[in-house]
């Protein structure tokens, strides 16, 4: 791809005289923050976008590609982010759609099923050809995604940000089968903004940022911290730098927390812990061991079966999730796009949402747009929301800038308790450091902050005391964060390891 | 009430079943097509209404059935792709659209048969022809099975033949699938090269000419003449059957005969003392009592379902 540029309708500069060159048999890894034109490029070489200007060169030859079926019969398939199945027809029918085996006038399915088989095996991607695509796991429907593109006769494979929706163990299984797939002649482009991966699986990265190239380099010649320098442009701290705690009094007390499932499943047994103002206490886990319960119970969106959850001595258990909004709690939940913000309301309507009766935004019942636009203005300078003005839907803004809405909201609400579930999933590397950012500045102003995330490198640099969770029950708290290790607290999350009782208690 | 019941178990009663359930099967199955191709098609009733009109009305000029129901059709097809163009090419609000076009075909009609005949009423004082009735040899001398079977009007056969050829056309041919693949993800379809607006606009057109048939055989079999308003809620009941029998072709035609059978009953109790009004209401009555049963089944399903998983989890 030479000299690609391309100007969006509404004037966005997606790509800015971009080459980007991929070779036979590679897995050639395109990295860059969101927005930084990387998607846009890859829709140009599928055919969902035409370059403004630029030449497409695929073995030498010069190409046009202005639809997805050309590209297809060109040999580069493409699977996309979101997947595009049909949830209620089979896998194998998903696989075929658009190109089905025909015998006479109709459909034949049992030619489907047989082609399914036969690729699936091919290049050892297992799925079920006769499973309801509904019913089975993201990572075998990611796996149909591939075959798909394989049916239809792909050589160049473009991998949308695949693992965003993977566990580990499904994402190592995914790297397994693109290594098989660049042994059996096929050419992976595998677009990532976890550098992690991108240093496991790639062969050559090459680097967006702003709509244009930065470079491409050899994996032997790059490093996690190189990559992240490219991607924003500058110095990026991927250690966090943070003051020595200034722990203040206890502000939550959770003892003897339990709570089960409405069909009796014990999802948090005997839980206590203390959140004291001033510190960050982190809960590591894998996740699906309670860690989501705890939040939404503390939060109030769930209710407890028994336990004190205490906010500066008053009884908060139990209380509606306005209610302990009220008391003092803020909440920046996991689920972003559907507890975090209201997709189709604006920025301004989603900064006020937790407040929007009270004054200044209210007076007399009636609500004051000016003041409400005040708010957001001010709140998208300060928490520097990349969005020309606060009248946008939320919906329309990248992950990274969405999350700093819901922060926004949550920080300008002056907690005494800050809960933040998984607060960089899916955000870039720019936007991830300032959440990082914005919790230690919160916390170096008093805040007490309980933090749940599935990054395990993540929550041990934040955090100045980590608690384990493991099968709903806290199995371990270290008054430290500094001097612990990764494999060390790793024994603690899978339950191979416990602390006793009272080592416990000694952390509360 | 043993006249009641004497009424119900009785080959002419299922007869009647039969063929009052024509009317509201032909469109349910249009709409089927439609819904699953993502296009959910609510001015089925104005489609029939349209439809019965313009076959009356051509038969009247030409004194022919098929000119008539060619007629009706054709214009069916039309209005459905009337809409197709409003929502699919103007970006009109399908649900918006199709009530325009229920209201227009509601005074439209009868405006044009006023304007033609000076009636604004019903075309039965003019001569109108009907399509015919067909006598099937053997099986009409064949007692019981006979009389309800034979005898009847050549669509209510089409009727139960295209519950089979819909079933055909949704699951077995690439058109089909491919139509209900851009009802349910059309981002999908699109990304695999499918024409999504094609499939849509099929589905539409095929969802009319069901639909036209529907309200031919309500003014060229069912009776003979055109009447303001003749469709009498059928292309809505029909929408109820679509979601009753869980958006299949078979389930749907169950669902129709349901309904069928409720309006059955509330011509054959007319004829008994029982108060009319009460007695007109049954089909509604069905309708709205059937869409509660299946919204309750529908939650208890989720619940076991729910409670299956938690089952499977817990393990």
């Amino acid at each position: 791809m030479r000299n690609i540029t391309k100007i969006y309708p509404n004037g966005v500069l997606a790509d800015n005289d971009v080459t980007f060159e991929v070779r036979a048999g590679e897995i050639h890894a395109l990295v860059g923050e969101n927005g930084a034109g990387k998607s846009t490029l890859m829709k140009i070489l599928y055919g969902m976008e035409r370059p403004t200007s630029g030449q497409i060169f695929l073995r030498g030859k010069p190409v046009t590609i202005h639809t997805p079926h050309e590209a297809i019969a060109l040999g580069i398939g493409m699977v996309h982010q979101n997947f595009m199945l049909v949830p209620s027809f089979t896998i194998a029918e998903n696989i075929v759609l658009g190109a089905e085996p025909l015998r006479g006038a109709f459909v034949d399915k049992r030619a489907a099923i047989a082609a399914t088989t036969r690729l699936a095996q091919q290049y050892g991607l297992t799925v079920d050809p006769e499973a309801i695509v509904d019913a089975v796991p993201v990572g075998m429907r990611q796996r149909v995604e591939i075959l798909k593109a394989l049916y239809r006769g792909a050589d160049v494979l473009i991998l949308d940000e695949p693992t965003a929706v993977l566990t580990p163990q499904e994402t190592h299984e995914l790297f397994t089968a693109i290594r098989q797939l660049v042994n059996a002649g096929k050419t992976v482009i595998f677009i990532s903004h976890k550098l992690r991966e991108v240093m496991e699986i790639s062969d050559r990265i090459s680097v967006m940022r702003d709509a244009r190239m930065v470079g491409t380099i050899d994996k032997r010649d790059a490093d996690e911290h190189l990559l992240a320098k490219m991607m924003v442009g500058r110095e990026v701290f991927l250690n966090i730098e943070k003051p020595p705690v200034q722990r203040g009094p206890v502000v939550l007390k959770v003892r003897n927390l339990e709570y089960a499932t409405e069909a009796g499943v014990e999802a948090l047994k005997h839980v206590s812990f203390n959140v004291y103002a001033g510190e960050i206490l982190g809960i590591a886990g894998v996740e699906g061991n309670g860690q989501t319960e705890l939040v939404e119970v503390i939060a109030g969106l769930r209710a407890p079966l028994s336990g004190v959850i205490e906010l500066d001595g008053k009884s908060i258990a139990g209380l509606t999730p306005r209610g302990v909004r009220q008391a003092g709690v803020a909440h920046i939940p996991e689920d972003r796009l559907t507890n975090g913000v209201a997709l189709a309301s604006s920025i301004q309507e989603n900064l006020i949402v937790d407040r929007y009766e009270r004054e200044p935004f209210t007076r007399g019942g009636l609500m004051r747009p000016a003041e409400i636009e005040r708010n957001a203005e001010a709140l998208i300078e300060q928490y520097a929301i990349r969005a020309p003005d606060g009248t946008l839907p939320v919906g329309s803004l990248s992950g990274g800038n969405m999350q700093k809405v819901v922060v926004a909201r949550e920080l300008s609400s002056r907690p005494k308790l800050l809960i933040a579930a998984q607060p960089t999933r899916g955000v870039d590397i720019g936007a991830t450091e300032f959440m990082h950012e914005q919790l230690v500045k919160a916390r170096n102003a008093g805040v007490a902050i309980l933090l749940v995330s599935a990054d395990l490198s993540e929550v041990m640099s934040l955090s100045d005391r980590l608690a384990v969770m493991h099968d709903g029950r806290i199995v371990a708290i270290f008054p430290d964060t500094r001097g612990l290790t990764e494999e060390e607290v790793g024994l603690y999350m899978l339950g191979t390891k416990t602390m006793t009782q009272a080592e416990i208690e000694r952390n509360w | 009430m043993e006249q009641a019941l004497q009424v119900i178990f009785s080959a002419t009663f299922i007869a009647a079943v039969l063929r009052v359930t024509t009317p509201i099967l032909l469109p349910a199955l249009g709409g089927l097509i439609a819904e699953l191709g993502g296009v959910a098609n609510i001015a089925l009733e104005g489609i029939m209404l349209t439809a019965a009109c313009a076959g009356v009305l051509i038969s009247i000029a030409t004194q022919s059935e098929w000119l008539g129901l060619l007629a009706g059709v054709a214009m069916g097809v039309l209005m459905a792709l009337v809409l197709a163009f409003f929502h699919l090419n103007l970006k009109a609000d399908i649900i918006l659209a199709a009530i325009a076009i229920n209201i227009l075909a509601s005074g439209g009609t009868i405006f044009v048969v006023f304007l033609l005949t000076g009636d604004k009423g019903s075309t039965s004082a003019l001569v109108s022809k009907q399509m015919p009735f067909v006598e099937i040899p053997i099986i009409k001398d064949i007692p019981l099975i006979g009389p309800i079977v034979s005898g009847q009007n050549l669509l209510t056969y089409v009727a139960f033949i295209a519950v089979a050829l819909v079933s055909v056309f949704l699951y077995r041919t690439r058109a089909g699938i491919h139509l209900r693949a851009v009802g349910e993800n059309l981002e999908a379809a699109r990304s695999v090269g499918i024409n999504v607006r094609a499939q849509q606009y099929l589905a539409l057109a095929l969802s009319g000419l069901l639909a036209a048939l529907g309200g031919v055989y309500l003014s060229m079999g069912y009776v003979k003449f055109f009447a303001r308003d003749m469709t009498a809620g059928r292309g809505f009941i029909a929408l109820a059957a679509i979601f009753l029998g869980g958006k299949t072709p078979l389930g749907t035609m169950i669902a129709a005969l349901v309904f069928g059978a409720a309006e059955a009953l509330s011509v054959q109790l007319g004829n008994l003392r029982v108060p009319n009004q009460l007695v007109q209401m049954i089909p509604y009555v069905a309708t709205l009592v059937a869409l509660v049963v299946y919204a309750l089944v529908q939650r208890q399903r989720a619940i076991a379902r729910q409670r299956k998983f938690r089952q499977t989890q817990a393990v």
